[in-house]
């Protein structure tokens, strides 16, 4: 597993409970900004706007604090975190629901089977027709500037919730595996599934912006 | 083995979930396509820009009224300013 794609997946040291529970500012601070994008784009999913995802990182962070005292460590702070952001995120999406239009209750759930490549890439031999595109021949500023990211971020967004919450903590937030099904309580194999969707449906909305 | 079947084993290939007979499988396959090759490439490339996602600055009110929240906390367990 490469280092680069880790992002924040690092694992966080004792000494930073440590540090946090003595009452740190810089520790918390380092906190909030490590976690703060990945924190952002796991409460979108939940809930309808940009500013109301921010209530719920905020109100997070206000628990965590809260709790802080009484959190022993027996998961990592990172796990314990993220749990109480997904908590306060579903929860919060759950009362936005009610008051918003019948329709958006159905909103994306599809693409949860068959392929994840359009059948008509492929010929009847079920080889590629027309290849897929090296990126590495592309500048980086643009296959990871500002726009990429603005695409790769909606994309996100708009992915059905089982398969969002999925690629957001592998490869925003950088959680491996094993810690990703226990924070969704699911199977190894059903998070590979809804990672590999996930992944698939972000990589064709970067390659139909990429070429 | 056929690319349309090779795409949907990538995740597995990457998440180190294939017996070593699969895996040589998949590697066999991958060594000799230069779709699937590229497709892979931009599977990880997918997974650099999500990473990338995670380091966005905090609006400075938000981080205001955290670290206020904090300091407060702080004060009312009793905690040495530090």
């Amino acid at each position: 597993m490469s280092i680069l794609w880790r992002g924040v997946g690092e694992q966080l040291h004792d000494s930073e409970l440590r540090a946090l529970k003595a009452g740190d500012e810089d520790a918390f601070s380092a906190l909030v900004q490590r976690f703060h994008g990945s924190l952002i784009q796991l409460a979108m999913g939940y809930v309808k706007d940009r500013a109301i995802a921010e209530d719920v990182v905020q109100e997070t962070w206000l628990t965590c604090i809260r709790s802080l005292d009484r959190f022993e460590g027996r998961s990592s702070l990172k796990t314990w975190i993220f749990g109480i952001a997904l908590n306060i995120a579903r929860s919060r999406g759950r009362k936005e629901r009610r008051i918003l239009p019948f329709a958006s209750l159905f909103r994306r759930e599809d693409g949860t089977s068959g392929p994840t490549v359009d059948p008509e890439r492929f010929g009847a031999d079920g080889m590629w027709k027309t290849l897929p595109e090296g990126w590495s021949n592309l500048p980086e500023a643009r296959v990871l500037g500002q726009e990429a990211m603005t695409r790769v971020r909606e994309a996100i967004d708009a992915l059905p919730a089982k398969h969002r919450e999925v690629i957001v903590l592998r490869d925003v937030a950088g959680f491996d595996a094993d810690e990703v099904c226990g924070l969704l309580s699911i199977s190894p194999e059903n998070q590979r599934v809804r990672l590999h969707r996930a992944r698939a449906a972000v990589r064709k909305m970067l390659e139909d912006y990429l070429s | 083995m056929k690319c349309r079947d090779v795409v949907e084993l990538m995740t597995d290939y990457l998440e180190g979930a294939m017996s070593a007979a699969e895996r040589a499988r998949f590697e066999d396959h991958i060594s000799g396509c230069d779709g699937c090759r590229a497709y892979l490439e931009q599977l990880r490339a997918t997974r650099r820009v999500a990473g990338s996602l995670a380091s966005e600055p905090v609006p400075e009110a938000l981080q205001q009224e955290l670290m206020n929240a904090f300091k407060d906390w702080r004060a009312g367990s009793g905690k040495p300013q530090v």
